[in-house]
């Protein structure tokens, strides 16, 4: 690495160098900067400090955002994370053993390709597809059902308190075969003598999991929780596309990315919008260093 | 070797009153008899699941060759007969077509340049020291921690001056700098772990920096490379806020994800149901058929940024 070093180190790093610090970096800096302004489009920018953040505090559709971000951040990665645990763990040691052999349950094989397949899918498709398994007639996949059994039809994303479940069952619906494989991947390396030695000792498949595989697998498990965290904070296509009229009805779905788009693109409120964002910035920040502080523990060596 | 030195410390697994830590005593049930309960259990749950994946998406293959007064009739019984006209609108008149034709250019191109600028980027931030390298990989993998969001308003006026807005170009750069991030960060990783010997004996042999590049660590680096493209192919065929923002008013260079939105928008108006399930069908079938193909591959590389 002697001569003509540096001419070839900056002729590769000039190319990304440029393109990543104009449309990333770039923004990033100037949404800080819009984010202290009234700028709508057409004028001139004027700066007015943290007025923006002052109006954030009375907006009743940002704190609606901001609690269903709580509600996502706290249902999305549990419910998940326990649905994929359940079936990681069938489908890699639920099975007998054989000559100290873990065996999962019959199919795993089948089962984990069928799971992951939705991750393949973009979420504006998969939200498209679930507005006609929601719809509210005899069209709807489900209410169709119900509907033959001469039930009630149930208004999945017409009910205020039903719609942020209905589209989280959806994320979950979408998220599972994902971390299933993922554990699975966790789960593979734990070695044999382990589950083994347990056994022998009389432990039960309901002690193996919460005994053995739940502490040896716990750095996978953050690594699960931080990503359905940040999942949690964005949700846009989802709920751009699945809820009636973009996080309603009455805002009872909306989010953040949903309000900054609105404020943005609809209402040319550019300030105001890039507020919202920069205080969506700091609650992911603040997400990420929690998980990262509280789950922090000991990590078993095996 | 003794196998109770490979069992996890007391702390993982304490002795719990009521444990059945001695050999099966007593009252308690034979392994074999719990082994087979768990696993019928299991079973059921397995199935149940995958009843809920599938069942879905073959209800919408179903749907797509019913007419409306089969569709609202009863979500269970079978097209009267295979409607491919349902097909044929959807795919001319609702445009299907032309989305997915431009999903295809827009991802294709904007995945060639991730792979070529990210691994320039990160084959020179892992195996050459200069200085300000650290800056540079530093300034990368920052933006892995930015949520998209806070740069949208700024992003469009940038696109915007430089005449780059409803264009596949505009949208093609922008997908490639937001794929950077991870891309540099896994490839720098990946650059790493490759052997130097080969490397210093290309340099022996006269062989210039670039083509040490193309011709000996790409080809070495080809397992690391496949998992990050697929990773970015993925997750740029599912964009759905970039293109909504940078080609909202070019409704001929849309793509996909926001054709198939927006015909489900429209297929209200028009109560076009049949259309939109052939839409979502057409939409749908490619995936399976490319993940069928490269399954194993697609579950490695979209679990690559997780399992380190």
């Amino acid at each position: 690495m002697r001569h003509g070093k540096y001419p070839f180190v900056i002729g590769f790093l000039f190319a990304p160098v440029a393109l990543y610090v104009t449309f990333v970096i770039w923004p990033y800096a100037q949404a800080f900067q819009i984010s202290m302004t009234n700028w709508r489009g057409l004028s001139a920018p004027q700066w007015v400090g943290f007025d923006n953040y002052r109006r954030l505090l009375d907006d009743g559709a940002f704190w609606k955002a901001v609690q269903h971000h709580g509600v996502l951040l706290l249902a999305l990665p549990l419910i998940t994370i326990a649905i994929a645990l359940f079936f990681a763990f069938l489908l890699n040691v639920g099975g007998k053993s054989s000559g100290g052999q873990r065996q999962g349950v019959w199919g795993a094989k089948f089962y984990r390709v069928v799971f992951f397949f939705p991750q393949v899918l973009a979420v504006a498709i998969i939200a498209v597809l679930f507005q006609m398994v929601y719809r509210p007639n005899e069209s709807g996949l489900i209410n169709g059902v119900l509907m033959k059994f001469g039930l009630e039809p149930i208004l999945f994303l017409v009910k205020p308190n039903l719609a942020l479940w209905s589209i989280i069952a959806v994320l979950v619906w979408q998220a599972v075969g994902f971390y299933v494989v993922l554990f699975s991947a966790g789960m593979a390396s734990i070695p044999g003598e382990i589950y083994e030695a347990a056994e022998m000792d009389g432990a039960s498949k309901v002690t193996l999991f919460f005994r053995v595989t739940l502490p040896l697998l716990w750095d996978t498990l953050q690594v699960a929780w931080v990503y359905l965290g940040i999942a949690a904070f964005d949700a846009f296509a989802i709920v751009a596309v699945l809820s009636v009229d973009g996080g309603g009805p009455d805002g009872a779905t909306t989010v953040l990315a949903m309000e900054i788009y609105r404020n943005a693109f609809v209402y040319s409120k550019y300030g105001y919008a890039s507020a919202m964002g920069v205080a969506l910035f700091f609650l992911t920040l603040t997400f990420a260093a929690l998980t990262l502080r509280l789950t922090k523990r000991e990590s078993v060596e095996y | 070797m003794n196998p109770q030195s490979t069992l996890p410390p007391p702390a993982a697994l304490p002795p719990k009153t009521g444990d059945p830590s001695a050999p099966a005593g007593p009252g308690r049930k034979g392994p074999r008899s719990e082994v087979r309960f768990f696993a019928s259990l299991g079973h059921v749950a397995l199935a149940v699941w995958a009843v809920i994946v599938i069942v879905p998406i073959l209800w919408t293959f179903l749907a797509a060759f019913k007419n409306t007064s089969e569709i609202f009739s009863s979500p269970w019984t079978l097209p009267a007969e295979l409607r491919w006209e349902n097909f044929s609108r959807a795919w001319t008149k609702a445009h299907v077509g032309r989305y997915f034709l431009n999903s295809v250019i827009v991802v294709s191109c904007s995945t060639f340049l991730t792979m070529l600028l990210g691994s320039m980027a990160a084959y020179v931030l892992a195996r050459y020291k200069f200085w300000g390298n650290r800056a540079v990989y530093f300034l990368f993998v920052s933006g892995l921690a930015f949520p998209v969001f806070l740069a949208l308003v700024p992003l469009f006026f940038v696109v915007k001056n430089l005449g780059l807005l409803d264009t596949h170009t505009g949208v093609v750069l922008v997908y490639t700098a937001y794929s950077l991030p991870f891309t540099v960060f896994f490839l720098a990783a990946f650059f790493k772990t490759l052997p130097s010997s080969v490397a210093e004996a290309g340099m022996i042999d006269g062989c210039g920096h670039s083509r040490l590049f193309f011709q000996v660590m790409m080809p070495m680096a080809k397992p690391g490379l496949i998992s990050v493209a697929i990773f970015n192919i993925i997750g740029q065929w599912a964009q759905y806020q970039l293109p909504l923002v940078l080609l909202s008013n070019a409704k001929d260079k849309w793509v996909l994800t926001q054709g198939i939105a927006d015909i489900s928008v429209n297929a209200g108006y028009e109560a076009d149901w049949s259309g939109l399930f052939a839409a979502l069908t057409i939409a749908i079938l490619p995936m399976i058929l490319v993940y069928a193909l490269f399954q194993r591959q697609i579950q490695a590389g979209l679990t690559s940024g997780a399992v380190k």
